[in-house]
């Protein structure tokens, strides 16, 4: 029978089928932070149980940790402790620990494919929403609660239920200025917050297949604001090409008998989905959010839809605008920016801080902007001074802060205050996610970089010149 | 974790009739920095539910008397966003043994099964009567019988099935987890684990 890349890889990992209920359904790696892992070990230890193979697991220190002076002691006691414990239990547990400081150190879905704990035809999960982003190597990446995560470390297994599939094709090519973010927000906009809720998508189509590596994770890593498990992508040259060579993937003959299998994850031509939508490349421009959840996101240059236009209910409508206080009708462009936030495992990547850099070069910072620039790794702050992007910020008035999830989730003390207006390459937009009161736009990092040295809302491709096109 | 059974739950309601409830809405991500589960109840919506001064908001339902029990009716798409078990804990901790919904976001759902939490999905239509009958008679009773798969306003005998799988079932009606279930076949997954090329 005519399979789906999906299916391929979801149906090699059931152990067993539960009549009526879920699969019993192996993971091959695992990766665990200070967060959603101290209970789980918790429940192990109560149990007396053990981890069965802790070379699959992988720890980083991530949501809670400080993104300046790291080498200092993290003063919050209650963030002290949650890293304290992670360390301890992948000690005790014999769990390789990328902790604070460690050269590996940052964002666990950055970490994981940098290292290449992250391959095609794998599965992986961690105990946050936007493992998802692991799919853009074709794996089958998804974010499990707590309890999964002791089911994991104890039985390198989860339960659940075969996903239904849906595919999502992107045509053509996309415009000056508009990245896979603005894709990704695209597509959210049009299938909503719940649009893709008990699916997993595969993103599909000559955009997706032109993308780099680092821009398929940046769109799979936000399958999650739809909905959906989890989102992935066949694997292709591009795909192989990124993982060689990395210190966790099969080297020699396990490569080459790897790469016999890679080639075979593709969608065949017959396979069904229970879903699918088609859209035009070249009709996305630079998205941004104006209410409280990723699907209320527009093209930059419109104007905030009235409730009638929405889906969903008014009242609901209204809360969320009141909260950011817009109105119906209302031009984005041109509304004030407090702060500008670059990081996160959605846009928190060297190719991100390219576009950034490419933007804000021979400009200068807003004076109203607070910028906080948090690369997502160790690593990705090694090839940003390598590369001379951190003269080219410097010169433009910013700071590199060190790798963290910082602003995104606002544990640290990076948050933003009440009431304060803040373009985020981050992921969410809800209410007092980065910091109580404090108000979201999503968006690209070119267009942050707009904000930034404008102190505005900005359409990034009025200060695009040719040249710098291609950086993006 | 084994947690307590659920078989027929009787309770009056806490309505609360906003869409796409986010899970950083129920436990707000500055109070996840505890490393055990309890005691997440009491920052259930802490942002809807306390002003910056940490007085309580007059206008949130939690902090209305009127309404209590152990069922929380939300709106559709309740449990969105982050994957953060401790959105469960909290409305286990703070004393909801059920959630009603129109439409559950998965990883939500999936955690409270995992925890005793049953989520309970109604059509919209009857979620709409759920929330007229509770605003009309604040000391109205739902019923909700694992068993036999039905949830009913007990003031009128309305009433609607609800779907849930049969190994979920089992495990909340008898108070059984998945590591038990998954400890049984160690055996079955370590000779899987073999053939894994990676
Ligand atoms: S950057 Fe944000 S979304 Fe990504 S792992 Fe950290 S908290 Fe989660």
């Amino acid at each position: 029978m005519s399979k789906t890349l999906f299916d391929k890889v979801w149906d090699s990992h059931v152990v067993r089928k539960i009549e009526g209920g879920p699969d019993v359904f192996f993971i091959d790696r695992h990766l665990i932070h200070e967060v959603t892992s101290p209970v789980a070990f918790l429940g192990l230890k109560s149990r007396g149980l053990s981890v069965l193979y802790p070379e699959r697991t992988f720890a980083t220190a991530d949501h809670n940790t400080p993104t300046i002076n790291q080498h200092l002691p993290v003063a919050d006691p209650l963030s002290a402790n949650q890293l304290k414990q992670l360390e301890e239990n992948a000690n005790e547990f014999g769990i390789r620990h990328w902790g604070l400081g460690h050269q590996k150190n940052g964002i666990v879905h950055v970490v994981g494919p940098e290292n290449g704990i992250t391959l095609p035809g794998a599965t992986i999960v961690c105990g946050d929403s936007h493992t998802s982003t692991h799919g853009a190597f074709g794996a089958i990446a998804f974010g499990i609660g707590t309890s999964e995560v002791e089911m994991v470390l104890t039985s390198q297994c989860i339960m659940q239920p075969k996903p239904k599939k849906m595919r999502i094709n992107i045509t053509g090519s996309l415009g000056k200025g508009v990245t896979p973010k603005d894709v990704a927000l695209f597509i959210i906009s049009k299938l909503t917050t719940s649009g893709a809720t008990g699916y997993f998508v595969e993103y599909a189509g000559e955009v997706f297949e032109k993308m780099s590596m680092e821009g398929r994770m940046t769109v799979c890593n936000l399958s999650i604001e739809m909905g959906a498990r989890g989102g992935m992508i066949a694997p292709d040259e591009t795909t192989f090409n990124y993982i060689a060579g990395r210190e966790f993937t099969p080297k020699g003959e396990a490569w080459d008998k790897a790469m016999e299998y890679w080639k075979t994850l593709k969608t065949d031509a017959d396979a069904v989905f229970d879903m699918e939508y088609t859209f035009d490349g070249s009709s996305i421009e630079p998205m941004i959010t104006y209410g409280t959840n990723p699907g209320m996101g527009m093209g930059i240059s419109k104007a905030i839809p009235t409730a009638e236009e929405v889906e969903g209910g008014k009242a609901t409508y209204e809360k969320s605008l009141g909260y950011m206080g817009f109105h119906e009708g209302e031009a984005m462009i041109g509304k004030p920016v407090d702060y500008v936030f670059v990081g996160s495992c959605t846009n928190g990547r060297i190719e991100d801080f390219r576009a950034f850099a490419s933007l804000v070069k021979g400009r200068k910072k807003a004076d109203n902007v607070v910028a906080w620039l948090v690369p997502g790794s160790h690593i990705v702050e090694a090839q940003i001074k390598e590369e001379g992007i951190l003269d080219i910020l410097t010169e433009a008035g910013f700071e590199l802060r060190q790798p963290g999830c910082s602003a995104c989730l606002a544990m640290n003390d990076d948050k933003v205050p009440a009431g304060k207006y803040a373009v985020s390459t981050s992921n969410r937009n809800f209410e007092g996610r980065q910091g109580p009161g404090a108000r979201t736009m999503l968006a690209s990092p070119l267009v942050a970089a707009a904000a930034a040295v404008t102190g505005v809302v900005t359409d990034p491709r009025t200060l695009i010149e040719e040249e710098t096109l291609e950086l993006a | 974790m084994a947690y307590d059974k659920f078989t027929i739950l009787t309770s009056t309601a806490v309505p609360l009739p906003i869409e796409n409830v986010d899970t950083d809405q129920i436990i707000p991500a500055r109070f996840l920095k505890a490393t055990k589960r309890e005691g997440f109840g009491d920052n259930l919506f802490r942002d809807w539910r306390y002003n910056s001064d940490n007085t309580p908001k007059a206008d949130f339902v939690l902090n209305d008397p009127t309404y209590k029990g152990k069922i929380l009716v939300g709106g559709k798409n309740f449990g969105s966003g982050s994957s953060r078990e401790h959105a469960a804990w909290a409305v286990y901790d703070y004393g909801f043994r059920a959630v009603v919904s129109s439409f559950f976001a998965d990883i939500f759902k999936g955690n409270c099964l995992n925890i005793g939490v049953l989520p309970v999905q109604v059509s919209p239509e009857f979620l709409q009567k759920i929330f007229d009958a509770v605003y009309a008679d604040p000391n109205t009773e739902l019923e909700i019988n694992l068993p036999e798969q039905t949830i009913t306003l007990l003031a009128t005998g309305e009433k609607e099935s609800f779907d849930i799988n049969s190994y979920k079932k089992d495990n909340m009606q008898n108070g059984f987890d998945d590591i038990d279930y998954l400890q049984n076949i160690k055996g079955e997954i370590q000779e899987f684990a073999t053939q894994r090329p990676f």
